[in-house]
């Protein structure tokens, strides 16, 4: 187990490609870090680089303090589950977990122990005779984790390790990822596209997009208190209604003015009066999740701006049933108890509870409030 | 400690220089037998050498004897018309026979087995094979005379104007197989769904093929085009074995004229000249093929 | 689908038997003439069924026929071709596995123009190598050796060795060698314990291009070699032209089939190998 740090680090490709532009992110011993952002935002580069994979133009890795860039990828002491698993074909699932130990040299008597610990320990000792041919997708992502478990090392990397896996399967393999890091207190970085495994899984999320690091935090931070426009929009599902909205004043207070073709309401947002005093009469983009928008049952206090609107569609999801509705001539997504919401076309009171709601600057898509 | 530091960062440097290290052999070849031979040649093609290389440059005389030459022209000549019928009969049998192959025939393995073997077969064997069959006293002459066709004659191997075309049909015979391999390779890789689509819409089956299967084969065309004219601009074996460049040199190709110049007529530098006239061919026609060809990828 | 014989499928399947018989005329012939005695080919006609047959010509070919001045049949110079063939095709399977490895799996910066660089080999006619190199075996004083032979066809056959296993290895993730890079495993253990295993296929296509292609190759051996180390392509065409004496066809035809025997012997066994690495050759793009 170690701690990893990485500061200032940049790539950029013979053809001057600027990949990653700086990236500093640390983890102590044992945290989870997940890199997550949309493809080609670099995350993949990053945990190549921190594999020894990938060159390092500039800036420094460091792993347990040691400073890694010059070191080859099997001197880094680090583990690495690949999204396609890359088991060795022509090796049973015994070989392809001892093989790394083999060119280690440890010796055979502990390598067969450690093979049947792990093996034991994933349940699957009855599949290490075959080939990797001869698995299913699930079985495969097991011996792949195996073989990293097998290593113990001090940094697990993981690249979009469920992504090849059907939507039950994924979760299954999701939750025992995470009760392996919890059992075995691993220092693990993580990549993916998937928002949901950022959540679930993340002691410390890099949301990244362009080479750079958006956001770095708890995953309940970024959920809450989004950096700017694009993590907002990238973390959360269904993703968080970006309403355009101008900024008024109303009985002293500060608030946004939110209409539908029946009429329109002003949203105070008494938490945020200081920062929105410069925007007053300017049009900002007012962010607000989906579960803020509600009916008057679900809502868990009295006294919030409540506006009857109009619907376009519902979608029931079973526990919750989506109402969109159209605000500002924008397509608004709200999450309402299943008994309350009203059919399309009628009209259904919605309340906002705007304790956390966001504001951005639409020009630079930064955070106002 | 620092022993095994020195050892990590020996064996990274290995990784870094190994792969590097592995190729240059072959690239140091490929640089010299390929690139080195070529610009030796082109020198040579540039001075006086007749039996012995000189080195000495003499511009361009080399290429005016070249292009004063009557058997070169005849030679050049042949391979416009072996080139053209070749191709164009080898395309459209291959095409042809693709096709009909598509149709979910039965014994279709035995039937490519038939059209392909003849690429196995060297073009010396298949020039001596023809040569016996296109004999005017014993060949296939002879079995429509005995047929009942007394008058009937088939003496192009003799004929100097036709020697060429037994070129073309003994040419088309090997090749042709392969070029319907590669389109019926085509033809499964067509997405199923565009033809029950194109169905679905009332086509019919040879308007199928002429609108949208034969159209959605342009890389195979071009890749056929590509091949089909690197194997006749480099035809040498099969002219030998089945004409020997004659009757004289009537059938001659710029291959044939090269060898017979370069290597048993002393003329070294005439021979080379030829030979990289023989280069320019196959950059001119396949550098705008290849040009297409990745152009087409790129918008395909 | 089971299909009814409409008179169109009749149409089809005649034409596909018509084109049948135009492939395989020539190998009929060429069989049956080689069993024939001079005087039935004479007499007879072409397509004709041998009126007895005989495997006179078949040993003339093989031990005493005359190629120019030599009457010793095409016996040795087919033994010339398998030792000019065997070692040329392994010596250039196995650089070009390696060098298709590089080129895949570790690429460098400007591998990838080497690599095009290399490629230009499969294009050039050959034409405009011969008078150097001829050269060259001569100062080496392997010209006219069957060891000049195998290193002209070695040279050569690097373009399309490396070609073929370059294809094959891109479409092996390099999550793999990644994974073994980070298991511990360096590029030979990479190579022989993780890719060479699963390259079985490709060895496959690869040595059976090769071999076709040397085996079959006739310009090279009517430059570089003569006399005793002629290959059998060279020896073939020797005796089909020789002009003196009687003309025996069924000779001629014997050793014709000889000449074709190794080439076809590896298309009936491995002949899906052999489509594989026309076509793979064909896309080289």
């Amino acid at each position: 187990m170690a701690a990893l740090s990485i500061n200032n680090v940049c790539k950029t490709y013979a053809n001057g490609t600027e990949v990653l532009k700086g990236i500093d992110i640390a983890i102590e011993d044992g945290q989870f870090l997940i890199l997550v952002g949309p493809s080609g935002c670099g995350k993949s580069t990053l945990l190549n680089m921190i594999a020894g994979l990938d060159d390092i133009s500039s800036g420094d890795i460091e792993i347990g303090g040691k400073r890694v860039n010059d070191l080859s990828p099997k001197d880094r002491d680090i583990a690495m589950v690949f999204q396609s698993y890359a088991l060795y074909p022509s090796m049973s699932v015994r070989k392809n977990i001892s093989f790394g130990l083999e060119i280690r040299k440890m010796p055979q008597g502990e390598i067969d122990a450690t093979v049947e610990r792990v093996a034991q320990m994933l349940q699957m000792t009855h599949l290490l005779d075959r080939k990797p041919s001869q698995l299913s997708g699930g079985q495969r992502q097991r011996v792949a984790m195996g073989r990293a478990l097998a290593r113990n090392p001090s940094i697990f990397l993981f690249d979009e390790p469920l992504s090849n896996l059907d939507a039950k399967l994924r979760v299954e393999m999701r939750t025992e990822i995470k009760l392996m890091h919890q059992r075995l207190k691993s220092t693990i970085v993580y990549v993916t596209h998937d928002q949901i495994e950022a959540m679930t899984l993340g002691d410390r999320i890099a949301v990244m997009k362009d080479g750079i690091v958006q956001q770095f935090g708890s995953p309940q931070d970024i959920y809450d208190n989004p950096a700017n426009l694009f993590v907002a929009s990238f973390i959360g599902s269904p993703s968080m209604n970006f309403i355009p909205a101008q900024v008024v004043e109303s009985a002293g207070v500060l608030g946004v003015k939110i209409c539908d073709d029946q009429g329109c309401v002003i949203l105070p947002l008494p938490h945020a009066q200081d920062k929105m005093q410069p925007w007053l009469g300017r049009e900002v983009i007012f962010g607000i999740r989906p579960e803020q928008i509600t009916d008057a049952r679900t809502a868990y206090r009295a006294g919030l701006p409540v506006m009857a609107c109009h619907i376009d569609v519902i979608e029931p999801t079973g526990p919750d049933t989506l109402v969109f509705v159209s605000l500002n001539n924008t397509k608004v997504c709200c999450r309402t108890h299943p008994t309350e919401a009203k059919l399309p076309g009628h009209s259904m009171e919605l309340v906002f509870d705007v304790s956390k709601a966001v504001l951005f600057d639409p020009a630079t898509e930064q955070r106002i409030a | 400690m620092s022993t095994s530091q020195s050892q990590a960062s020996l064996s990274a440097l290995a990784d870094r220089w190994l792969p590097k290290l592995v190729l240059s052999p072959t690239l140091l070849i490929s640089l010299v037998f390929v690139y080195g031979f070529i610009a030796w040649t082109g020198w040579l093609s540039l001075t006086e050498s007749r039996l012995l290389p000189q080195m000495d440059l003499a511009g361009l005389i080399q290429y005016q004897a070249l292009f004063e030459n009557d058997r070169w022209w005849t030679a050049v000549t042949n391979l416009g018309i072996f080139g053209g019928l070749f191709i164009g009969c080898t395309l459209a049998v291959g095409l042809f026979l693709a096709v009909l192959l598509d149709q979910k025939i039965r014994a279709e393995g035995t039937l490519r087995t038939i059209y392909l073997y003849p690429m196995a077969l060297s073009f010396i064997v298949t020039g001596t094979a023809w040569k016996w069959m296109l004999n005017p006293d014993m060949g296939l002459q002879k079995v429509i005379n005995d047929w009942g066709f007394p008058d009937f004659t088939f003496d192009w191997l003799v004929d100097p104007d036709k020697a060429i075309y037994t070129v073309v049909i003994a040419g088309v015979w090997q090749s042709s197989g392969f070029v319907m391999a590669l389109f019926l390779a085509g033809l499964r890789g067509i997405d199923d769904s565009i033809i029950k689509a194109a169905q679905v819409d009332g086509a019919s089956l040879p308007v199928i093929y002429w609108r949208i299967i034969i159209p959605s084969l342009r890389p195979v065309f071009f890749s056929v085009l590509l091949i089909l004219s690197h194997i006749a601009i480099k035809s040498f074996d099969l002219v030998m074995a089945l004409t020997g460049g004659g009757p004289g040199t009537a059938s001659d190709v710029p291959a044939i004229f090269m060898y017979q110049f370069a290597f048993t007529r002393g003329q070294l530098g005439l021979g080379a000249a030829s030979a990289m006239m023989m280069l320019m061919t196959i950059v001119a026609v396949l550098v705008p093929l290849m040009y297409m060809e990745t152009r087409s990828a790129k918008r395909g | 689908m089971a299909k009814h014989l409409t008179p169109g499928r009749i149409v089809l399947y005649a034409a596909l038997l018509l084109m049948a018989i135009y492939y395989l005329l020539p190998l009929y012939v060429m069989l049956s003439t080689s069993v024939k005695t001079l005087d039935d080919i004479r007499g007879g006609n072409l397509i004709a069924l041998p009126q007895s047959i005989t495997f006179d010509a078949w040993s003339k070919a093989w031990s005493s026929a005359c190629t120019g001045v030599e009457c010793g049949g095409m016996k040795g110079f087919f033994w010339n071709s398998v030792k000019m063939a065997v070692p040329s095709v392994l010596i250039s399977t196995l650089i070009g596995a390696v060098n298709g490895y590089v080129v895949s799996m570790w690429r460098f910066r400007g591998s990838d123009v080497l690599f095009t660089l290399l490629l230009v080999g499969c294009f050039i006619p050959f034409q405009v190598v011969l008078l150097p190199m001829a050269r060259l075996l001569g100062e080496l004083g392997i010209a006219n050796t069957t060891s000049g032979l195998i290193l002209v066809h070695v040279i050569y056959g690097l373009a399309f060795t490396t070609l073929f296993f370059r294809n094959f290895f891109v479409t092996i993730p390099d999550e793999l060698v990644k994974a073994a890079r980070i298991d511990g495993a360096g590029f030979w253990t990479i190579f022989f314990r993780i890719l060479l295993p699963i390259s079985g296929p490709i060895f496959m296509v690869c040595v059976i291009w090769q071999f076709t292609q040397i085996w079959n190759d006739f310009l090279f051996g009517v430059v570089f070699a003569s006399g005793e180390s002629q290959p059998i392509t060279v020896a073939l065409n020797n005796l089909v032209n020789t002009s003196t004496g009687v003309k025996e066809y069924n000779v001629d035809m014997a050793a014709a089939i000889i000449a074709a025997l190794p080439t076809l012997f590896v298309y009936m066994v491995a002949g899906r190998y052999f489509v594989r690495g026309l076509t793979a050759g064909a896309v080289k793009g």
